[in-house]
């Protein structure tokens, strides 16, 4: 069976960059506020960490799990 | 939104205003690059369905996950099956309405209750290796007692699917302008997909899955909404300026001045009650308008128990776990994320009361713009303060909520429907390849079902807030019939069969007193201050009405011999051995004494 923070680690790098990157390309800040705050790009990053931590965590998990049932 | 649920918090608690319908165009505007997140998020929920889809091959795969999973997943998928939609889009809800106080569903409602279920109750439902609750009240009492909580169980899961599914469908047609019914069949397929593929596996692992979702496309509304009230000490003078007849409740025009006034004639909350939880419990001046002993005895013990240990929606996720220790730190490890998820689903509506500026005791009506009907609170805070790209992953954790509450609800259906139904009274001895296609066939059953159901809703829109009454109180009789059924060797068979039946007929009777369409009939109605006092105090009653019973036909019926209560029962259960090597984080009462204090610390915090 698939290490499940593989998927999970992949589906928030994917969220993340694209969050991420359109912070970059197409800043919007929160609307409304009188802050100016570039959410997208600002939880963007944090998902990407996220993610890359799941998916590092999920290849190993996955990897020393075949390792096991050989 | 009368009351509710818990069914999420406890699921009989859930909120329950409807969302009402509101006219005029869509408030929220989705970008291209919202829908993108959208369909990155509907592509990742199917390709979880179809990968572990291929492990699903026998029936004990696909209703149990081959008992398999490990707690940290099985734990995980414990909160977000009953995360549904109802919870996340009501809890916010109630947090406009109530304040602090909805937080009770969790640090009264839901964390004890755990914490019991891990520690006393899940050695005796893993233990016995039963497939379901109801092959639980089989084992323990009898046949016909497996058959009323089947029925019952199966008959009420889809329904409350479809209120869930309605809800949401709603919420998506007023605020995005989504065409209802594209909507909810589009979720719907999707939910179908990747249960029918994979069964239980692909569920909890989707539901792992959702319940980040949940929290990381949430949580930024708490910041951003803190932001917009300049901080905490700002918003909570902003609080104390909302008492009725303020400003800002005159500003909602001479339209509502009618409102106004029946607001002014009750006991409004003051800025500081919005924040407390216990403080003002001891009369009814309080939000909530409930004392402190409908709020333990009727939320905290008697709604609590009978959903977080005896609901096989939750039940059936522990039991997937791959073994005994497992089982039990299923419910422990969801109690430590389940304290804090006050601070992301109640939070961002208590935060919305002065920015939205409409006094929760002005009921939403069908003239209200979309934008200002509280019932929305969480998708107009995030319309009005997410930029597009946060706004995709904001709505795509709304839908999100929506999904694995329904396959909880769908999975959890299929299973006792086949094991319970089907092949104790249909088909008993057919071959496995048999049931699991009958499994199959009754995963597209419960989600046609939903889909029925979330249409009479639809048409019926009174039919909502009262599914929600009916989940708590129907339950309630079953926890007294389970405690009086683990802890006592004295209850007999017909006991706790005839306990559950006249627990049941009370439920049915306080219901039809309670129901909307009762009218004059609701004198219980009249003697509480609200709704949700009477929700919990007839859930009490309906509970002690079934332990009498079962107490009093135990005495006079024939007992099980001690010898086939072993494993079912505490007093004739052998202890298990802990093993002294596990880690103290991995001993249920250490974790579970842990989950109490903190609880506890939290409960202090927002006295």
């Amino acid at each position: 069976m698939i290490d499940l923070r593989l998927p999970i680690g992949l589906f928030f790098l994917a969220v993340g960059i694209i969050l991420a990157v359109f912070g970059v390309i197409s800043p919007h800040n929160a609307p409304n506020l009188h802050q100016k705050i570039n959410v997208d790009l600002y939880w963007g990053v944090i998902l990407l960490l996220f993610g890359a931590l799941m998916t590092i965590f999920g290849y190993k998990g996955q990897k020393s799990g075949k390792n096991d049932s050989k | 939104m009368l009351f509710t649920t818990v069914l999420s918090a406890v699921t009989t608690t859930l909120p329950s205003k409807l969302p009402a319908a509101s006219t005029g165009h869509p408030i929220i505007t989705m970008h291209p690059v919202d829908f993108l997140i959208l369909f990155v998020y509907l592509a990742f929920v199917i390709g979880i369905g179809f990968v572990t889809g291929k492990g699903s091959k026998t029936s004990e795969d696909f209703f149990l996950s081959g008992r398999s999973i490990p707690a940290w997943i099985t734990g995980l998928a414990f909160i977000s099956a009953n995360l549904g939609a109802l919870e996340v889009l009501g809890m916010a809800q109630q947090g406009y309405e109530y304040g602090m106080m909805t937080a009770n569903f969790y640090w009264v409602g839901a964390i004890p209750a755990m914490v019991f279920m891990g520690v006393a109750m899940m050695p005796f439902f893993y233990g016995s290796k039963v497939r379901s609750v109801p092959e639980f009240l089989k084992k323990r009492y009898n046949e016909q007692t497996r058959f009323v909580n089947a029925l019952f169980f199966a008959g009420l899961t889809p329904v409350l699917s479809g209120v869930s599914m309605y809800g949401m469908g709603l919420v998506f047609q007023d605020l995005l302008g989504w065409n209802f019914n594209l909507a909810i069949v589009v979720s719907a397929l999707v939910v179908l997909a990747y249960t029918f593929v994979g069964g239980l596996t692909a569920s909890i692992y989707n539901e792992v899955l959702q319940f980040f979702l949940i929290v990381l496309g949430t949580a930024p509304i708490v910041f951003l909404e803190l932001f917009a009230n300049g901080g905490w000490n700002r918003f909570k003078h902003a609080l104390d300026a909302m008492s009725p007849g303020a400003p800002a409740i005159a500003a909602t025009g001479s339209k509502l001045a009618h409102a106004a006034s029946a607001v002014a004639a009750h006991v409004a909350p003051t800025g500081s009650q919005w924040l407390t939880t216990w403080r003002d419990s001891g009369g009814t001046a309080n939000p909530m308008h409930i004392t402190w002993p409908g709020v333990v005895l009727g939320l905290g013990f008697v709604l609590s128990f009978s959903y977080w240990c005896t609901n096989f929606l939750v039940v059936q996720r522990a039991l997937a776990a791959k073994d005994m220790n497992s089982a039990q730190r299923t419910p422990l490890l969801a109690a430590f994320p389940k304290m804090f998820f006050p601070f992301i689903v109640i939070l961002p509506g208590v935060l919305a009361l002065p920015l939205l500026k409409m006094h929760p005791l002005v009921a939403p009506h069908p003239g209200l713009a979309a934008s200002q009907n509280w019932n929305n609170v969480l998708p107009i805070m995030m319309g009005r303060y997410f930029p597009p790209g946060m706004l995709g992953l904001g709505l795509t954790a709304l839908l999100a909520s929506f999904m694995s509450g329904m396959a909880g609800n769908v999975t959890a259906f299929n299973t006792v429907f086949t094991y319970d139904l089907y092949a104790a009274y249909i088909n008993r001895n057919a071959k496995d390849e048999h049931y699991l296609r009958v499994g199959k066939v009754m995963t597209v059953v419960g989600v046609l079902a939903s889909v029925g159901f979330a249409y009479v809703c639809a048409n019926m829109t009174s039919v909502m807030d009262y599914t929600q009454q009916v989940f708590g109180i129907v339950n309630a009789p079953l926890i007294a019939v389970f405690l009086m059924g683990m802890f006592s060797t004295r209850t007999t068979p017909a006991g706790g069969f005839w306990g559950l039946i006249a627990g049941s007929v009370i439920s049915g009777v306080l219901l039809i007193i309670r129901s909307p369409w009762a009218g004059q009939l609701d004198i219980i109605g009249k003697y509480f201050s609200t709704d949700m006092a009477g929700t919990f105090w007839c859930a009490v009653w309906a509970f002690l009405g079934g332990a009498l019973v079962t107490y009093v036909v135990s005495l006079m019926t024939l007992k099980k011999p001690k010898s086939d209560l072993v494993g079912l029962v505490y007093q004739v259960t052998p202890k298990p051995k802990e093993d002294a090597a596990l880690p103290w984080y991995k001993r249920p009462l250490v974790l579970g004494i842990i989950a109490l204090l903190a609880t506890l610390a939290l409960n202090l915090l927002f006295w």
